[in-house]
């Protein structure tokens, strides 16, 4: 393996790293539900994707092309935001309140909401 | 099932094939790498199982219409008749054997009768999971 591949490969490491660390700064930082949960679903989807991809290029340049590491890149940006998608429609649909300070809500009055809090 | 999610049913369709192709993927490594019949079983009965969670258990059951309990049946006998196969050749119960074959596509491939086994796990497991998992979601 060259020292090109090292470092590229410890670029995207890092890219990754930071990205997961940022999402969880993010978790513990933002005010309410749905602005974590953006935090949560972006940054981390991005910064596994990253590592697996700095994953991918190591075994590659090592002589082993693991299509599974490809596979799994493919389905959790499939997957990652559909999960951020349904917890948060579920916290809406649930009676969650917005940040006091969001200025705009446009799915108020148009849904059902059931509410558990009280 | 009132508030349909339109976008958790499109990705549910597509990620059905990845997670079958991975399990059947899983099921044939298992003589070389990690995997076999009981994670392959498994990782298809979370497959269903997402299907289960997007859409309605009648709609599963309509698009494959196999009554779990019975796979479980068939599954044991595939495991029983491969163990007791090798009683025909005169040697003992649960004697494998392997050759290799010249398969068209495939190439030059050992087939091991020990898939066969494992072919009766995997239909046991995913007939179990499926049944524990539909029989809790029809009580009400």
């Amino acid at each position: 393996m060259t020292e090109t591949v090292k470092i590229i490969v410890v670029v995207f490491l890092l890219i990754g790293a930071f990205f997961s660390l940022v999402a969880a700064l993010g978790v513990v930082r933002l005010p309410d539900v749905y602005t974590r949960n953006h935090a949560a679903s972006k940054s981390a989807t991005l910064g596994v994707m990253v590592i697996l991809i700095g994953t991918f290029i190591y075994f590659y340049a090592a002589g082993h092309s693991n299509t599974r590491l490809l596979l799994a890149l493919v389905f959790i940006f499939l997957t990652s935001p559909v999960g951020g998608h349904l917890i948060n429609r579920a916290a809406y649909y649930s009676g969650v309140k917005l940040w006091d300070k969001s200025i705009r809500d446009d799915l108020k009055g148009k849904v059902k909401i059931r509410n558990f809090e009280k | 099932m009132k508030n349909k999610d339109i976008i958790l049913q499109t990705i549910a369709k597509v990620v059905f094939f990845i997670i079958i192709l991975f399990s059947i993927h899983i099921f044939f490594e298992g003589h070389y790498r990690p995997g076999g019949g009981f994670v392959g079983g498994l990782v298809t009965a979370g497959g269903l199982v997402l299907l289960l969670l997007a859409y309605d258990l009648k709609t599963v059951k309509k698009l494959m219409p196999i009554n779990f309990r019975i796979l479980i049946g068939i599954g044991l006998a595939v495991a029983l008749l491969t163990a007791s196969a090798a009683m025909l050749f005169d040697v003992p119960f649960f004697t494998h054997a392997f050759d290799y074959f010249d398969l068209p596509l495939l190439g030059e491939t050992s087939l091991h009768s020990a898939a066969l086994f494992d072919l009766g796990v995997y239909l046991v497991v995913v007939g179990t999971t499926m049944t524990i998992i539909q029989t809790i979601g029809e009580s009400e």
